[in-house]
């Protein structure tokens, strides 16, 4: 799509409309939301390909990167949108937060905020946590994963992919294979694609699929090769190695057989199947390595529109805090 | 020393008759209860309860004081004060205080600070195993002596199936309740809630029902076993409800209890992950709430408790997963009782009134639960029309973690009379 719609969106009156304080979850926006930030995504694409990539919309502004939970890629990309946006950025992770020393992440935001900060994103290992903050602080609040509840910026950039290959969301098959239980990427993406007008199905062995998931408005199935011959999109979550601990599934070796993605587990799929994946990959278990860096696989695409979706965001949440002063 | 209660209806008698009567207290008896206007000579207190319903004073099988270890988030003066307000005359405090009540000197402190304090009466409950740990039994006829009425692991289930049938076995000797927490702690490990669509749309873990039937129908098969009764302790769920109704069919002598949030509230209410809602066991779906409600209509469970769990305000506001389990419930479990099972037609005043006072003090063998002449002068005086919906600011406990702050209810506890003497008055 695209240039067209970008070009209505920039910098337009539409584009500055937005009525959160904060983002927690995809599930509290509307289709039209979701649209608009993707929309606006877009348009800063292009920042991330100039040789000087900045524009001054969030200067002057001050954002804090509060992660309870190690993250490279996450925390570098919303420190990257924040910067092209001309943001003052602060990492505090949780070796250095005073958390170590007790202190609640109640009053670690207290103090942060104390300090007049424009927006606090948070990752965390509890689901809720930063809706905990957001209820307490006057700071915008993002979040940036909560235990398996949400990672409503994951979902933006999985649909911003999806969009630009695909040209739309609506009417898409989509498949998302593995630990549906601990995935909060799942999640999201679940609450966007379904809000958006595609047909998820989750798939994955049994003790991953959490009880009730279909009332999120999706199918299940445990069977891979059933939804690999109908899917437009396939994503593939991460599996926690340490998983097998808990008597989910017997072995990684057994989880690959079943639920990985090879050449040949692809028999039968659709010529243009996007196959997907969050990251960090473990290599040979859901993917392998030609799989993974094949024709099909956008997992790079993914990770620069990770900064364009993250810079949409807080331009939309930030930016339109400056409107209303 | 007299005390005249004029005006009210009363609930009197085995039958629970409501009727315009005047009741009159000498010492910790009621004289009489007659009709108004026949009360000759000067009373030392009169409380005219015009408007208001005269009923026996609710008996709470299962309170946690925290007292000792806990005096932050709760003490026994402050527990026992927020009882009277309830309109409660008489408690069970639960042994899993630090220390556990497993030893008779446990209890005697617990008795002493009780009689100091001077509100309304306390019936301890000691451990089943020493330190709740599951594993030796506690001093069960040294408790028993002591004062204990019941014993239970509350908090926990005793998991080792032939040490819970070798308690149930040896307290029969002391003719004492034994009371069991229903919890599969390995189905329900790192749960916090009920599991099932809400919690699978949080990213929270979650308990299932099966985890807590799965051991009430051990439980009823270890009591069969060992041809004694067995007490269930706030029963949540549908399935056990179903376990129970079987099992006393059968004849056995399986009792029950659940709490006002059984009956009223949902998963759905975890939804804005508010940690108040945190429970153990944890809140269920529309469907389990019915069962509950019916398993009190025909008698399956007999008794309501609050299970009141008191937790300061900073550890609840930790987030969903590292929060403790519980809410309070003294001070609003007749209210929430009669605003959910009363006005919405489920039972009558009478019926509620026994599930909250006389069958729980039939488990232990106390005298609580009916107004007669000549007998203990534990009374409540409520005024079923008052509205009122409770604010953190009203709460006397001293933990404010009630599931039901801004709720509206009906029927407010007017005043509390505990042998013979008035313990609360809100007139």
């Amino acid at each position: 799509m695209t240039k067209e719609t970008s070009k209505k969106k920039n910098g337009t009156q539409e584009g500055r409309i937005w009525a959160h304080k904060d983002l927690l979850a995809l599930k509290d926006l509307s289709a039209r939301e979701i649209e608009l930030i993707l929309d606006t995504a877009e348009s800063f694409k292009e920042v991330s390909q100039r040789s000087i990539k900045k524009v001054p919309a969030l200067r002057g502004k001050t954002i804090v990167n509060l992660f309870f939970e190690p993250s490279t890629r996450t925390r570098t990309s919303f420190e990257l949108a924040a910067k092209r946006l001309s943001a003052d950025t602060i990492n505090i992770s949780k070796s250095t937060s005073a958390a170590v020393k007790g202190e609640s992440l109640l009053d670690t935001a207290k103090n942060i905020e104390a300090m007049n900060v424009d927006a606090i994103i948070i990752r965390h290992e509890a689901a809720g946590a930063p809706k905990i903050l957001a209820d307490a602080i006057a700071p915008a609040v993002i979040n940036a994963g909560d235990g398996a509840h949400e990672h409503p910026t994951q979902g933006l950039l999985d649909l911003l992919t999806i969009r630009q290959k695909k040209g739309r969301i609506q009417g898409l098959e989509v498949g998302i294979v593995g630990d549906i239980l601990h995935s909060r990427v799942a999640r999201s993406d679940i609450w966007g694609l379904t809000k958006l007008g595609a047909k998820v199905t989750v798939c994955g062995p049994p003790p991953l699929i959490p009880a009730g998931i279909e009332e999120m408005g999706v199918k299940v199935t445990y069977d891979l090769s059933e939804i690999i011959r109908r899917v437009d999109v396939l994503i593939t979550l991460r599996i926690q190695l340490e998983r097998q601990k808990g008597s989910y599934f017997p072995s990684i070796r057994e989880y690959a057989r079943f639920f990985g993605i090879d050449n040949e587990k692809l028999q039968g799929a659709k010529p243009d199947i996007l196959i997907m994946h969050p990251g960090p990959i473990n290599r040979g278990v859901e993917l392998s390595p030609d799989i993974a860096d094949g024709k099909y696989s956008v997992i790079l695409e993914q990770v620069a529109n990770g900064v364009a979706a993250r810079m949409a965001v807080l331009y939309l949440i930030v930016g339109a805090q400056s409107e209303e002063e | 020393m007299a005390l005249l209660i004029k005006g009210g209806r009363v609930l009197h008698g085995k039958k629970y008759a409501l009727e315009k009567l005047d009741v009159v207290v000498e010492g910790t008896r009621i004289k009489t209860i007659a009709s108004g206007g026949s009360q000759k000579g000067t009373f030392e207190t009169v409380i005219d309860a015009t408007g208001c319903v005269v009923v026996p004073g609710l008996f709470d099988i299962h309170v946690h004081l925290r007292e000792p270890g806990r005096e932050d988030a709760e003490t026994i003066a402050t527990g026992t004060r927020a009882a009277v307000k309830g309109g409660v005359v008489a408690l069970s405090s639960m042994p899993n205080t630090k220390p556990v009540i497993d030893n008779g000197g446990m209890v005697e402190f617990i008795l002493s600070q009780v009689e100091e304090v001077g509100l309304c009466n306390v019936h301890p409950f000691g451990a089943i195993t020493k330190g709740l740990l599951g594993e030796e039994m506690a001093e069960i006829g040294e408790l028993a002596e002591a004062g204990c009425v019941g014993i239970t692991d509350d908090g926990r289930p005793v998991m080792n199936s032939v040490i819970l049938r070798r308690s149930l076995e040896y307290a029969k000797h002391f003719n004492i309740l034994v009371m069991e927490h229903c919890e599969d702690i390995n189905l329900s490990e790192g749960g916090v809630m009920n599991e099932g669509a809400t919690s699978t749309r949080l990213g929270l873990k979650g308990i299932p029902s099966a985890s807590e039937a799965i051991l009430v129908a051990r439980d009823i098969h270890l009591a069969r076993l060992a041809g004694t009764g067995i007490h269930i302790a706030h029963v949540s769920c549908a399935e056990s409800v179903e376990l129970i109704r079987q099992a006393r069919r059968e004849g056995l002598d399986v009792t029950a209890h659940t709490c006002p949030h059984y009956f009223s509230l949902t998963e759905e209410n975890c939804a804005d992950f508010d940690t108040r809602f945190k429970i153990n066991p944890p809140l269920r779906t529309r469907r389990d709430v019915e069962a509950v409600i019916a398993g009190l209509k025909d008698g399956t469970i007999q008794a309501i408790a609050s299970d009141h769990a008191p937790h300061p305000g900073y550890e609840k506001e930790k987030d969903f997963n590292n929060a403790p389990f519980g809410t309070i419930g003294l001070e609003t479990l007749f209210s929430v009782s009669y605003t959910y099972l009363v006005e919405k037609g489920h039972l009558s005043l009478g019926e509620l009134i026994k599930l909250l006072s006389f069958n729980p003090a039939q488990l232990v063998k106390l005298d609580y639960g009916v107004l007669e002449e000549g007998g203990s002068a534990h009374i409540a005086v409520i005024d079923l029309n008052a509205e009122y919906s409770l604010s953190p600011e009203d709460i006397v406990s001293k933990s404010k973690n009630s599931v039901f702050l801004g709720v509206p209810l009906k029927g407010a506890v007017r005043a509390t009379i505990v042998d013979g003497k008035v313990v609360y008055s809100a007139f």
